[in-house]
This record gives structure tokens, C-alpha cells and sequence, in this order.
């Protein structure tokens, strides 16, 4: 309590376990971003013209749009001609087969970030495709996946493997001149995971997606396709880290879901980018479109994400529920400490009959975090019998921090039944001495304290990842009280 | 055990406790009565390290320790506990697993290793059966949705797994009709014991036909002005307080 201040600011600059930076030989591309960029990554991965063309309709698109000002979130202006568009690690081959021929340094890396690539190692139950700055660098379990029918690798070999399956869904969600964001990634994404669950399957381990930004002055823009056939069922987990840099970075992925009658996609994220140190210097800014589609009968999506790093975060996992009994579910727990933004929530588009939707979201600021959650729920004249569960819920820590809520709902079709609760608190000197006082120390109440208000959020998540993320948590509060 | 000499305490620059003296020995229990604004509370908050309290003056050792210049949670551990008279609402915490972290901190301060998950909840159990507690408490959310009666069983019943050295009971009768005062009280005796004191801080005499003191102690003005037996706290019932307030003026 009486160290130093100096022990106390290396204490807190330490927290950020996952900020080192992996030393390996690395093909850049210069900064900037032209018609030439585009060409460029598309040539690197040796894609067909129809993908080109496809980047390069959604790079012109980019060029007259505008950057999204509507956030309540603050930051200077991005000068993208001054990041760089193509990061990889060097490799003999096109991509590394089998983990033998993966750099010996990549495994460190991934093995200090507690995700082992070798497959007796791993969690059982799991199969992990690794995303290293701009390319996927392994990808486990593939030959049990296959077994299954289940197609699960990096974005660039289904587009080698499995170009039909691809060519048929990619931009039907997320459409390429849906937002600035979305554009500026489908013009320039390098990788990501392709995931395709065959009728009546149901995956027979959680997919899982790691992705680590290593490269400086790189933007990340991954993409990720799921597609989930009539009957099939999947849970998918999406874990990031970065090392920690006095500079920021921009990731801007896009993520869509697929999913037809009767299926069920299950995504899960714990999102730890590096968030800045406690002045806002440096951290990631994740700009990210996360949406799903249920298009048939009786299909579910469900988000659940816990939200602790990155300087700015905005992103709304959305549901488009169009299938008749289609259900959307949006769980969110996100964090903000010292001078981090987060400007976050979900849409659910009400379009078939009998369509359902339940937000459950917790924000919790500290430091000089700012916290906003935004929510849409529109219900189409078509959704007959929509319901919506809208439950909202701020906790403060401190007094220099803040909340924000902007829920917007349109309605109609007059058979809707919508309820909205919101609840604004703060953690109280009484809650805190109550726990004191039976022996609980300071850090231990806030956590004990700050868990019991996630708890609806994390009983969704899987749960080796349920506890990954309470620890997350305490380590992403430690210091925010006394 | 527990020894308060001279203890001057201010709330917001106002005096509250004006040299307040207390001998409280292992084993025995001391009733602390006295009109409102005496200063009851902030006794009892004072021993339990409750921030917002400033001592200006005096001492209080426990086990030869100075308490005061330990935080909330070194006095648990040392062997202290409050049951607080507003027991407060920890939404989504369940009550074991609140008390399971409890625990910790306080074998983790006496320098032992965490307790075996098993143990504890056949411990936890064990005591719920014997406050006569229906198991469902220790799975719900601390004190939330609570009645009166169940936040004061609860209190007696986290006492009773924590096992504490030194319990002060701040005004536990408030607010619980007589059956619940009852099952209150039973639960405070059940844990009587040579080792254990308890400071019973309350305003009516009721509680102590249930729990019955070793010795009564008048607080007024932010000092002891009498003690005696357990017939002090009958003739207080039956006198009022301010026969004594004039003796002393």
C-alpha cells in the first residue's frame, strides 16, 4: 500500500500479460492502401479473379464513403496510407501444412499465450485455427473434423478447397458496402476461419479461433464465414491478443453467420487486445461488424462476448432473424479502465413470424473508462408475434468513470411484445465493507463483487472460458479501487 | 480479550464516542444499552473498521493486538465479527460461495492454506441443520430478496461458519417479531462458548430474556455511564434512561 508510485505504475504496466512482442522474420508490406494493395494480398494468396474483383468493387465502394462519427467514442483521425496492409510471418511453403514445418517461435508464442498447438496438448474438446498478424498459421484437429464432414481452416484454403461454399455466402450477411469498417475489410482482408457444419451434424468439438496481432504499425482485417447447414449445431470461441505498443492499431474484421433450418451457431468471444496503458497511449482500435443470419425455421444464433481490451471498441453482434421461430440471443460483459472507450451492444432485425430475441448486456467502467451500450430492436411489419427481452445493466467503479445507454427500438407490427429493463449502479462503500468484514480483502470484494454482476453472462459462456474470463476480469480491474 | 480505553472517535468533526472504557473477558457476553444517538452503532462499527470514522484518541486492544491500526479484513482474520444491523445485498454472489472466499481470507491471514472445497460444504451444511436454516440459503444471492428475519439468520449463520473470537451484534433484535427474535437468539447461544465473547449492542431489553449478558453497560453522551447485571437492563426497561442521565449531569 505505501510502495512507491513508480512500483505501483510497473505493477499496473505489467498487468497486460499478453503485451510481448514475438521476434521473427516477418514480409511486410510498405504502408499505404491503393488499388495496388488490394491486388496485391488478393496475388499473395493466389485468388481467383471472381475474389478480385469482388475486393476490388468493395475498395471503390470504401473510397466514397465516410468514417462513422455516431459513436460515443473519441479518437483522432486514422490515416490509413500509414498502415500497413500485409504482415506474415516467412515460410518456406504456402502456408504450413503440419506443425512441423510451423516456426519454432510461433509455438513459443503461442504456448506463452497458454494455446499449445500440438493436439495432445490442447484442451480436449477443442480444435484451435491460430491467426497470426495477416495469415492463419495452423489449424488443429482438421483430419476429425473431416470425419465428421465438418470443414474447418483458414479462410484462404477455403477459398482454394472449398471456393462454391464460399462463393455462395460470403457477403450475403455482412454485404460489402454495409458500413466503412465492413468495406475497408472486404477489400483488404488477409485471413480468418472458415467454418461449414454439413446437414444434421452437430460438431463434434468447439472451433476455436485465436488471434494474435504481432507485427507494428499492421492492421488486422480478418474474416470469418460460418455456415451452419439444416439441423447442425456448433459452439465457436474467438480469444485475441496484442503486444503492447505506445502506437495504436487498427483491427477491423467482419464476422458472419449462416445458419438454415432447425441449426444452431453458438459464438463465444473473449476479447483481450492490448488496451492502452492507464494515459491511453497506445492499444488496439477493434472496429468490428459481427452478424448472423438465421435464415430458416427454427434457427438460433447466439453471441456471447466479454469485452475487456482494445482502446476503443465498437462493435453491435448482430441477429437478423428472418426464419419463422428464429431466436437471437446477445450476452455481453465489457470492460473499460483507465482512458479505454467502448461503444457496444447488438441489433436484433425482427423480419419472420413468431421470431424471439433476448440482450442481456453488463457494462462496467473504472478508471476514466467510458461505456456506452447500443441497441437496436426493430420488428418488421412481416414478424408477427416478435418478442424481445431487453435487460441493460451499468456498474460503475469510481467516480471519473461513465455509462451511457442508447436503445433504439422500431416496431411495426403491433402484436410485438418488447420489455426493456436498464439499471445504472455503483459498487458501494457498504457492499465493499460488508465483505471486509467477513475477511474478504479490497481487490478480492471488487472481484467477488463485479462477478456477481456478470454472472448472467458468464453462465452462457463454455466453461473452460468462463473461468479464463473471470480472471481476465480481476486482472483487468486490479487497481481500479483505493 | 478485548480492552477499549479511552476511545474518542468523531464522525464529520462531530465527537461521538468521548472516552469510552471497556473490559470485555473470553467467554462473556456484555449487553451495550443506551438511548438513540448514544453512539451504540459507531461502537460497533469502530471495532469492525468501518472507514468514515475518525479515531481521534484512545485505544483498543484485542489479544494484545492493536485493532485499530488493522483494516476490515486483518480484524476478521484476527478473529472479529460484525452482524450488522442493515446486512447488505451482493447481487449474483451466492452466499456459500461468499463464504467459502471469507474463510480463505482468514485462514490465508493465520498463515493456512485454502479449505478443501468438500470439507467445507459438509461444514457449511452441517451448520445449516443446526441453526435449523433450510440448505436453499447458501445457494442464493447474499441477502438479496432477503426477508428481515432471513438477513438476521443469515448473519448468525455466516457467524456461526466463521467462527469468530469477538461477535458484536449491532441491534440484531431490530425489526424481527418475536418468533424470529427466537430463532435469532437460539442460534447466538448455540455458539456460546469459554473462547468466544460477544458485545450485544440494542435498544430494548427484549433480546436479553433470549440472550442473557454477563454484564449490561449504559452508553450515553459517548461514554459508559453504569454497568451492572442483567436487572439493570429490567430497570431501564421499566425506569427509562433519564434518571440515570441526570445522576450523571
Amino acid at each position: 500500500m505505501s510502495a512507491p508510485n513508480t512500483d505501483v505504475q510497473a505493477f499496473i504496466g505489467q498487468k497486460y500479460e499478453a503485451g510481448f512482442v514475438t521476434d521473427i522474420e516477418q514480409e511486410h508490406l510498405p504502408p499505404g492502401l491503393s488499388e495496388d494493395t488490394v491486388r496485391f494480398i488478393s496475388g499473395k494468396k493466389g485468388e481467383p479473379e471472381w475474389l478480385l474483383e469482388w475486393r476490388l468493387k468493395a475498395f471503390r465502394r470504401w473510397q466514397e464513403m465516410k468514417e462513422p462519427e455516431w459513436a460515443h467514442v473519441h479518437y483522432p483521425k486514422i490515416d490509413y496510407q500509414s498502415i500497413s496492409y500485409w504482415a506474415a510471418p516467412k515460410s518456406k511453403a504456402d502456408g504450413p501444412q503440419s506443425l512441423a514445418d510451423v516456426d519454432p517461435k510461433l509455438i513459443e508464442t503461442y504456448n506463452k499465450l497458454g494455446i499449445p498447438l500440438e493436439e495432445q496438448k490442447m484442451l480436449a474438446g477443442v480444435a484451435v485455427d491460430v491467426v497470426f498478424d495477416s495469415v492463419s498459421v495452423h489449424t488443429t484437429f482438421k483430419e476429425k473434423l473431416a470425419d465428421a464432414g465438418v470443414i474447418f481452416c483458414s479462410f484462404s484454403e477455403a477459398v482454394r478447397e472449398h471456393p462454391e461454399l464460399v462463393r455462395r455466402y460470403l457477403g450475403t450477411v455482412v454485404p460489402q458496402h454495409d458500413n466503412y469498417f465492413a468495406a475497408l475489410n472486404s477489400a483488404v482482408f488477409s485471413d480468418g476461419s472458415f467454418v461449414y457444419i454439413p446437414k444434421n451434424t452437430r460438431s463434434p468439438m468447439e472451433l476455436s479461433t485465436y488471434f494474435r496481432m504481432n507485427a507494428m504499425n499492421t492492421g488486422q482485417f480478418e474474416r470469418t464465414l460460418i455456415v451452419a447447414d439444416a439441423g447442425s449445431y456448433v459452439s465457436y470461441l474467438e480469444g485475441c491478443t496484442a503486444p503492447q505498443r505506445d502506437e495504436n492499431q487498427l483491427h477491423a474484421a467482419v464476422v458472419e453467420l449462416v445458419v438454415l433450418d432447425d441449426a444452431e451457431i453458438k459464438y463465444s468471444t473473449v476479447q483481450n487486445w492490448y488496451p492502452g496503458d492507464e494515459e491511453g497511449r497506445g492499444g488496439i482500435y477493434n472496429f468490428v461488424t459481427k452478424r448472423g443470419d438465421c435464415r430458416g425455421r427454427n434457427s438460433k444464433i447466439s453471441w456471447t462476448q466479454v469485452e475487456t481490451g482494445s482502446a476503443i471498441t465498437w462493435k453491435y453482434p448482430s441477429c437478423v432473424l428472418k426464419g419463422e421461430n428464429s431466436v437471437g440471443e446477445f450476452y455481453s460483459v465489457a470492460l473499460t479502465h483507465n482512458r479505454q472507450q467502448a461503444d457496444t451492444g447488438t441489433k436484433m432485425i425482427h423480419i419472420g413470424r413468431n421470431t424471439r430475441s433476448t440482450i442481456v448486456s453488463k457494462g462496467i467502467s473504472a478508471g476514466r473508462g467510458q461505456n456506452a451500450y447500443r441497441g437496436l430492436v426493430r420488428i418488421a411489419k412481416s414478424a408477427e408475434g416478435a418478442r424481445n427481452y431487453t435487460q441493460c445493466d451499468s456498474l460503475l467503479i469510481g467516480d471519473q468513470c461513465g455509462a451511457h445507454t442508447f436503445p433504439y427500438v422500431e416496431v411495426k407490427n403491433s402484436s410485438a411484445k418488447l420489455e426493456h429493463e436498464a439499471s445504472t449502479s455503483k459498487i458501494s462503500e457498504d457492499q465493499l465493507f460488508y465483505l471486509r468484514s467477513r475477511g474478504i480483502g479490497q481487490e478480492d470484494a471488487v472481484n467477488l463483487i463485479v462477478n456477481g454482476f456478470c454472472k448472467q453472462v458468464f453462465k452462457e459462456l463454455p466453461m473452460e472460458f468462463a473461468v479464463e474470463a473471470q480472471k481476465l476480469l480481476s486482472v483487468s480491474l486490479e487497481g481500479a479501487v483505493g | 480479550m478485548l480492552t477499549i480505553e479511552n476511545l474518542q472517535v468523531e464522525v464529520d468533526g462531530k465527537p461521538i464516542l468521548r472516552g469510552l472504557n471497556l473490559e470485555l473477558p473470553a467467554g462473556q457476553v456484555h449487553a451495550i444499552m443506551g438511548p438513540n444517538g448514544s453512539g451504540k452503532s459507531t461502537l460497533a462499527h469502530v471495532l469492525a473498521g468501518k472507514p468514515g470514522y475518525t479515531v481521534t484518541g484512545g485505544s483498543v486492544t484485542f489479544n494484545g493486538r492493536d485493532l485499530l491500526g488493522l483494516s476490515p479484513e486483518e480484524r476478521a482474520g484476527e478473529g472479529v465479527f460484525l452482524a450488522f444491523q442493515y446486512p447488505v445485498e451482493i447481487p449474483g454472489v451466492n452466499n456459500v460461495y461468499m463464504l467459502k472466499a471469507a474463510l480463505n481470507g482468514i485462514r490465508k491471514h493465520r498463515g493456512l492454506g485454502e479449505i478443501n472445497a468438500v470439507e467445507f460444504l459438509a461444514m457449511v451444511k452441517a451448520k445449516t441443520a443446526s441453526l435449523g436454516l433450510k440448505e436453499s440459503l447458501l445457494n442464493r444471492p447474499v441477502n438479496q430478496g432477503f426477508s428481515g428475519g432471513e438477513k438476521k439468520r443469515n448473519e448468525v449463520f455466516q457467524m456461526s461458519v466463521l467462527e469468530p473470537t469477538l461477535a458484536v451484534l449491532d441491534e440484531t433484535d431490530s425489526g424481527l417479531d418475536i418468533d424470529a427474535l427466537r430463532i435469532v437468539a437460539e442460534g447466538v447461544n448455540q455458539l456460546r462458548d469459554p473462547k468466544r465473547s460477544f458485545l450485544v449492542v440494542t435498544h430494548y431489553q427484549r433480546l436479553l430474556d433470549y440472550i442473557v449478558p454477563d454484564v449490561v453497560h449504559v452508553l450515553a453522551q459517548g461514554q459508559i455511564i453504569k454497568s451492572g447485571t442483567r436487572e439493570l437492563a429490567l430497570e431501564l426497561e421499566a425506569r427509562g434512561y433519564d434518571w440515570l442521565l441526570q445522576a450523571v449531569a
